[in-house]
């Protein structure tokens, strides 16, 4: 008796670490806890970037200078205690064109990042769930995707379609679905295989339902991470359109723009350019950080990748 | 012989791969836009010179006979006449592309040093001062946008201290020095942290312990027999970053005014000149996949085990 109960105990432990491991037990807010606890870096990174995200909705609140028209005395003044981080060319307070660029500067890192995972689960979930021809037709044509540089393929679809805000997010969730798809493919392959996908295709479950079920929630983990992991490609792209002249047009602008602006006054004022060039690279790295934090708790098979 | 076999399939691959990014830049060129002589040459065109252009350009054919047109024009070594330069587009890229491989090698040589020494360094220190500091470092690398060092760098080293040259190649291969750093930090970082993290990996495997046994000290261990096998997947994405240091190339080239390939791209969207956009986007997109067939073909012959698959 003494013995069963000590094997039961111990099936017991060993389900329940082998469920700890898989990490199908527990639920997202449990494993976003155990990010908190064990990544200090990654929940600062994420305070930040929602402060930042609040501060550039909040913009016309927080700063009592104007984005547009400025005070052509004050022009390519330093950093001071008026202006916090100097003014520009035409006078303007540099940190208020920060927090008004960062408008569409984040929406640019958002939207076209969802835009494409949306594209890369519907191509990628199809072809690894329908496999065959599909997915022979969808991977090459992927392939060819990812065989760009993705500068010069956004230059050229920013050609072909014109300038503008929308048509930038389409450049970029056109450069980007590719690696998603590679992604889900590769997931729904292995999940197609499992036995509760098995089950529901022999009570003769519709295989649309099977994929959004079934196989979509069991991607979400990676899903979640390649959005945040793909957000700072996204902004990094746009800025250097932006700088190349091809991206934001004015009267809009964007961190890139205001680098771009600022370039011929880099040697007399080089904070103009300077700030948008840091605001980028503190986004970015909080973006690495967050997402490396979150595929260390969400996803370790990403990890091995 | 499977060696052979693996490598001619990935050989076929890139091949197909090819001619759709041929197609794809060709449709949305050509087609995509409605008139692209409208595109080309500004809304205020009238009938007779769209007619002359589009004569002339055989944009009046059916899409599939351009495109044959165009490929049967790329075995020649004939991709069109730039509209701006009013020369051959090969012959422009011919000019131009000394530049951005120089500029490209140099920018290699930056980050696969600097990458793979700060990465062995880093495995060896783990969680020392120096392993922080390089990582700190790497990371810098990979997220700083590559404008953001290019014009730091051009203020302080040559705006202010009048070490390098400012812009242009008046200098030689000096005037290539800073544009190459700005370049290469970012694939500096990736490498160096690829390094760290595989070498540490392959220093816990049983090989390492027999080495370490047989009484080979501790650098000779990691030089011999723990770097060969992590250098493998860091090989591949060293051939894999000619992609993105021939594309960065864009950036670098514009800040430096450097006379390369990336110049020519946004020199020839804004000259709305469509042949030689054309030829120069799929020129180094050709480079681009034959660095990484080259990367599959090593990680072939360097892996054993890929063959298998």
């Amino acid at each position: 008796m003494a013995t069963f109960n000590n094997n039961s105990n111990n099936s017991a432990a060993l389900s329940e670490e082998l469920a700890g491991q898989i990490g199908e037990s527990e639920t997202l807010g449990v494993q976003l806890r155990r990010m908190a606890k064990k990544n200090k870096l990654a929940v600062f990174s994420a305070i930040l970037l929602i402060l930042l995200l609040l501060s550039a909705i909040f913009a016309p609140v927080l700063t009592p200078y104007d984005a547009v028209t400025g005070n052509t005395a004050e022009r390519l003044q330093g950093p001071s205690f008026e202006h916090w981080l100097g003014t520009d060319e035409m006078g303007r307070d540099v940190l208020t064109r920060l927090l008004y660029g960062a408008r569409i500067s984040l929406a640019v890192g958002i939207v076209p990042t969802l835009v494409s995972l949306i594209i890369g689960v519907a191509l990628g979930m199809t072809a690894g769930f329908l496999g065959g021809k599909v997915d022979y037709i969808i991977m090459r044509f992927a392939d060819v995707m990812l065989a760009f540089p993705s500068l010069l393929l956004a230059m050229v679809i920013m050609y072909t379609l014109g300038d503008g805000v929308i048509n930038i997010f389409l450049a970029l969730a056109l450069v980007g679905w590719a690696s998603v798809a590679r992604v889900v493919r590769s997931e729904t392959i292995s999940l197609k295989e499992s036995e509760y996908v098995e089950a529901a295709r022999s009570m003769g479950m519709n295989p649309v339902k099977i994929m959004f079920r079934h196989i979509l929630p069991n991607c979400m983990p990676s899903l979640i991470v390649l959005f945040t992991l793909n957000i700072p490609s996204a902004i990094l792209s746009e800025s250097s359109l932006s700088f190349l002249g091809i991206g934001i047009q004015l009267p809009n602008s964007s961190w890139g723009l205001m680098v771009n602006m600022g370039r011929q006054f880099f040697n007399q004022a080089p904070w103009i350019s300077l700030a948008p060039s840091v605001a980028i690279m503190l986004v970015v790295l909080s973006c690495n950080f967050l997402g490396d934090g979150l595929r260390d708790v969400l996803d370790p098979h990403l990890n091995n990748q | 012989m499977s060696t052979l076999k693996s490598i001619g399939k990935r050989v076929l691959g890139s091949v197909i791969v090819l001619i759709g990014v041929i197609l794809i830049i060709f449709l949305m060129l050509r087609i995509l836009p409605g008139n692209a002589i409208i595109t080309m040459m500004g809304e205020h065109v009238d009938e007779e010179n769209i007619a002359r252009m589009t004569a002339e350009l055989g944009l009046d054919k059916p899409w599939y006979v351009q495109f044959a047109v165009y490929v049967k024009g790329l075995f020649t070594g004939d991709m069109g006449t730039s509209l701006k330069y009013h020369k051959p587009v090969a012959e422009l890229i011919s000019t131009y592309f000394p530049t951005t491989i120089c500029l490209a090698a140099m920018a290699a040589v930056v980050a696969w040093v600097v990458g793979i020494v700060c990465g062995v360094i880093s495995a060896v220190k783990k969680d020392k001062l120096v392993d922080r500091l390089f990582m700190g470092f790497s990371l810098l690398g990979v997220s700083v946008p590559v404008f953001m060092t290019a014009m730091v760098l051009q203020y302080f080293l040559a705006y202010k201290l009048r070490i390098f040259p400012i812009q242009g190649t008046t200098m030689g291969l000096i005037s290539y020095v800073l544009p190459a750093i700005a370049l290469g930090w970012n694939s500096a970082g990736s490498v160096a942290r690829l390094t760290r993290s595989t070498l540490l990996e392959v220093m816990q495997s049983d090989y390492i312990d027999t080495a370490r046994a047989k009484g080979r000290g501790a650098t000779g261990t990691i030089i011999f027999h723990a770097l060969r096998n992590a250098m493998i997947p860091v090989i591949t994405v060293m051939a894999m970053q000619i992609a993105s240091l021939l594309s960065g190339a864009v950036i670098t080239e514009t800040i430096f005014s450097l006379p390369g390939i990336g110049r020519l791209c946004v020199d020839a969207i804004s000259g709305r000149d469509v042949p030689l956009l054309q030829g120069s986007v799929i020129f180094t997109t050709i480079l681009v996949i034959g660095g990484n067939l080259i990367a599959d073909c090593l990680y072939t012959v360097l892996d054993p085990r890929i063959r298998k698959e």
